[in-house]
């Protein structure tokens, strides 16, 4: 039986460019939320979201990479970088085949892929560029890791919303079960072009607030929707024994437990499939309920699904039965790398026993729930619950439990 | 190794008629789905070839809400979806809901939609800051792949684990190995698995011409996809998806249903290379090949037909031939090698569920398809290609082998239904 671990752990985020920077931030309840700056947005209806100002490709990437990639792309490979280097991998330890990367993406590449389409259809087939083809497809940032790091194990991409984060983690469990020593996982996005914008807008499940602080407020009496952010985080997953064995220095905690549903078809009249997916992760871990010290929420800031999960979790845990934070309103939803980023603020809650707080959310007291608001809340923390819900119906649970 | 997983339903709508049986008479018969492009004009394209699908979808049974609501590349799957259900003689009424799980390969999404969207937001590429007055409400159901698992799912009525598996050309061998993991592990007892693409417009044409990877064979469409032949040009452009009812054997066997073949074995690899380029001497794929045949506990000896990648670019069939070679040795030159992108094109993420579709009926069948339009050897790839008709052959042990963007390869073995004890 193998126990899969996570052993390092990269991040860039709106209120942090990396992982130590990102959870101070994060304890602190610094928000990366702001006015957006990669373009005007005065003429659309949202103009708040989670950037990740300053972050410089060239820092982690050769200026190659850079050309060929979309920022979705590149907030991995810094992302990785950080992962392994916190894992002290070194390559000897290694053959190619035993590593694998296997990634979530949501939208692709949308402003590379606006860019050539705007090339298209202003110029004509011919100015299209050569590395359309590669840099806005959904399976790029697992193609480019896994050749930037020569990893030519069992690798995968999975798209499921913001639930995809959490279903690849699982995915990564699957190939170190069945042999590979060690998978780079989790998820980066960055689908803040003006078309990516406006393809999100159909939803009309976006925030049009104009402060900052009252854009994306989960489980508030006054929640009206959410921010999109950029960014992610990339973990480093491997077997304990193996760890171990490679005299890996920091094991932040076991994925211990997984379970993916999907909802009823709408209209269908049968409940959504939150509480049940949650349910089965703990059984895969091999939990009850009372034992989960902390829950990290998918915190959506629509009031129908904030209800949705509020009733999940007391029906799980009871009313204000176990402490629930959403650090997501530091940074918005940051789709395939939202839930990576919420397993990594685990995994350190876990390392520091610390929950972090979901600023600026000032919880409806007919929710029940326990949420930790303003600052961050000292506990003993052993096992933390991580939920998603993807856009369509995907829902996902993962138990992460200090090893 | 507890659970067997087992194909029970197959649907497809491939280029040319939807329907797995015409398929399945297209490709043993040789004939070709490859034309001049329709969907849009193709004049000021280098390629202008495609393999399009002859798909009304109002004729297939969709919702008038489906049809809304949904890219093309969702619709096929919707409707193989639904044939495949059809044919495995399952009641999804009965099963519970939770048990079924979807999972969907697809390379580029709803990547017509997405396209067309575009155009009308950008005023059709002037706007950088596009304009959301004229945004339509699916717009964001578009952009991502993942409402193609949704579209299976609401078409099915699954509630178990869905997601969309998205590695490039290889995803719809990887959905299919996905959907086998789920069973074993006990995750899902029934699986929707399959994949689906609709890629032939503007941008993506754009891109493989780009690459100079496309066939420019313009005045003879029909023969445009050669490969393994020496005068082969690039592949072929595709469309469609075949979607299959997998099931956990025991399940299977308690409502008596017809078993086209067990998924036996299945395995991926990255060649840590190149986005695009493969190496000729054919080592990812060859390791796939060995990795999916280990996980099946099957010698290479006993694989009695290898349904090719064979996409009709020399780098591919240089590559495939000498993977072939590396993995089975000897019997390499044996055995039946045949790709019937020949006939119905190159689908991306879809073509590796429509080439598992052609191995499991090649099964049921008893029949090797073709490699159609393969005429003059090269001497480089030295294999037994099948040239133009078919052949009757019991099958046992098929292999069916995937190449993508990303350096992705992936290989699944399918055994005959005659070896399962």
């Amino acid at each position: 039986m193998t126990t899969s671990v996570v052993t390092g752990v990269g991040v860039v985020a709106p209120n942090g460019l990396d992982r130590e920077a990102w959870w101070q931030a994060t304890l602190d309840g610094k928000s990366g939320l702001g006015r957006i700056g990669r373009f005007d947005p005065s003429r659309y209806p949202v103009q708040i979201a989670g950037e990740a100002f300053g972050f410089d490709p060239a820092d982690h990437a050769p200026q190659r990479l850079v050309s060929e990639t979309d920022a979705m792309t590149q907030y991995a490979f810094g992302a990785t970088n950080e992962a392994l280097a916190d894992a002290v991998v070194r390559p000897e330890d290694f053959s190619d085949l035993e590593m694998a990367v296997i990634t979530a993406n949501s939208s692709g590449g949308v402003e590379f892929g606006q860019r050539e389409l705007q090339k298209l259809y202003a110029d004509g087939p011919q100015a299209v560029g050569a590395y359309m083809s590669i840099a806005w497809f959904y399976a790029a940032t697992t193609g480019q890791l896994s050749i930037r790091h020569g990893m030519r194990g069992p690798c995968g991409v999975l798209c499921s919303e913001q639930a995809g984060g959490l279903d690849v983690l699982a995915q990564a469990r699957r190939v170190l079960a069945k042999g590979t020593r060690l998978v780079v996982s989790g998820g980066t996005d960055a689908s803040l072009s003006p078309y990516g914008l406006v393809c999100q807008l159909a939803t009309g499940r976006l925030s049009t607030r104009a402060r900052p602080d009252r854009a994306f407020i989960p489980f508030d009496p006054e929640a009206g929707g959410y921010v999109p952010g950029e960014g992610g985080a990339i973990l480093v997953v491997e077997d304990l024994d193996e760890a171990r064995a490679r005299g890996a220095e920091r094991i932040y905690g076991e994925i211990a437990g997984y379970a993916a549903t999907f909802d009823p078809r709408p209209g269908s009249g049968r409940p959504p499939g939150l509480r049940r997916a949650a349910e089965l992760a703990l059984a895969d871990a091999g939990t009850l309920p009372d034992a989960v010290d902390v829950v990290f929420a998918d915190g959506h800031g629509v009031p129908e699904l904030d209800r949705a999960e509020a009733e999940a979790l007391t029906a799980l845990f009871g009313a204000e039965g176990v402490p629930v934070s959403v650090p997501k309103t530091m940074t918005g939803r940051l789709y395939a790398g939202g839930a990576p980023l919420d397993v990594a603020a685990a995994l350190l809650a876990l390392r520091d026993q610390v929950i972090p707080p979901s600023v600026n959310a000032r919880p409806d007291p007919g929710y029940r729930l326990d949420l930790v608001t303003h600052s961050p809340r000292k506990a003993r923390l052993r096992t933390a619950l991580v939920l998603a819900r993807g856009y369509g119906g995907f829902n996902a649970a993962v138990v992460v439990r200090s090893v | 190794m507890t659970a067997r997983a087992v194909i029970t339903g197959i649907g497809v709508v491939a280029p040319g008629q939807p329907g797995r049986e015409n398929f399945w008479e297209m490709v043993v018969k040789g004939r070709t789905a490859t034309r001049r492009i329709t969907l849009f004009d193709p004049a000021p394209f280098r390629s202008r070839i495609g393999a399009e699908c002859d798909f009304d979808p109002e004729q297939n049974g969709l919702t008038y809400q489906e049809i809304a609501r949904t890219d093309r590349a969702g619709q096929f799957a919707i409707v193989a979806a639904r044939e495949a259900v059809a044919d495995s003689g399952i009641d999804l009424g009965t099963e519970e809901p939770h048990r079924i799980g979807v999972s969907v390969g697809n390379g580029v999404g709803n990547a017509i939609s997405m396209e067309q969207e575009y155009r009308k937001v950008s005023d059709n590429g002037r706007q950088w800051l596009v304009d959301q007055g004229y945004m339509v409400p699916h717009l964001y159901s578009y952009v991502m792949s993942s409402s193609l698992a949704t579209e299976v799912a609401w078409a099915t009525g699954a509630e178990g684990p869905t997601t969309v598996v998205s590695s490039g050309c290889c995803a719809g061998i990887d959905a299919v190995g996905y959907a086998v993991d789920l069973i074993r592990e006990g995750s899902a007892e029934v699986m929707m698995a399959g994949a689906t693409d609709a890629p032939i417009y503007p941008i993506t044409v754009s891109c493989f011409d780009t690459l100079r990877a496309s066939s420019t064979s313009n005045d003879d469409p029909e023969h445009a996809c050669r490969p393994f032949d020496l005068r082969r040009n690039g592949l072929v452009l595709g469309e469609g998806s075949a979607v299959f009812v997998i099931e956990e054997l025991e399940h299977a066997r308690r409502r008596g249903a017809r078993i086209y073949c067990e998924v036996a074995g299945y395995s991926a690899r990255a060649n840590g290379y190149h986005m695009t380029g493969l190496r000729p001497d054919g080592r990812e794929m060859g390791e796939a090949i060995t990795a999916a045949l280990d996980e099946a506990r099957i010698n290479p000896d006993e694989i009695d037909y290898a349904n090719a990648h064979g996409s009709g670019t020399r780098q591919n069939d240089r590559h495939e031939t000498a993977a072939y070679k590396r993995s089975l040795g000897e019997h390499a030159y044996r055995i039946p090698v045949s790709s019937i992108k020949s006939m119905v094109g190159h689908s991306l993420g879809s073509i590796g569920s429509i080439e598992i579709a052609a191995s499991a009926l090649s099964i049921d069948r008893g029949t090797v398809p073709p490699t159609a339009n393969y005429e003059e050897r090269d001497p480089e790839c030295d294999l037994d290609y099948v040239p133009g008709t078919a052949r009757e052959a019991d099958l046992d042990v098929v292999l069916s082998v995937g190449s993508g963007f990303g350096g992705f390869q992936s290989a699944v073995v399918l055994t005959s239904p005659r070896r399962i004890r």
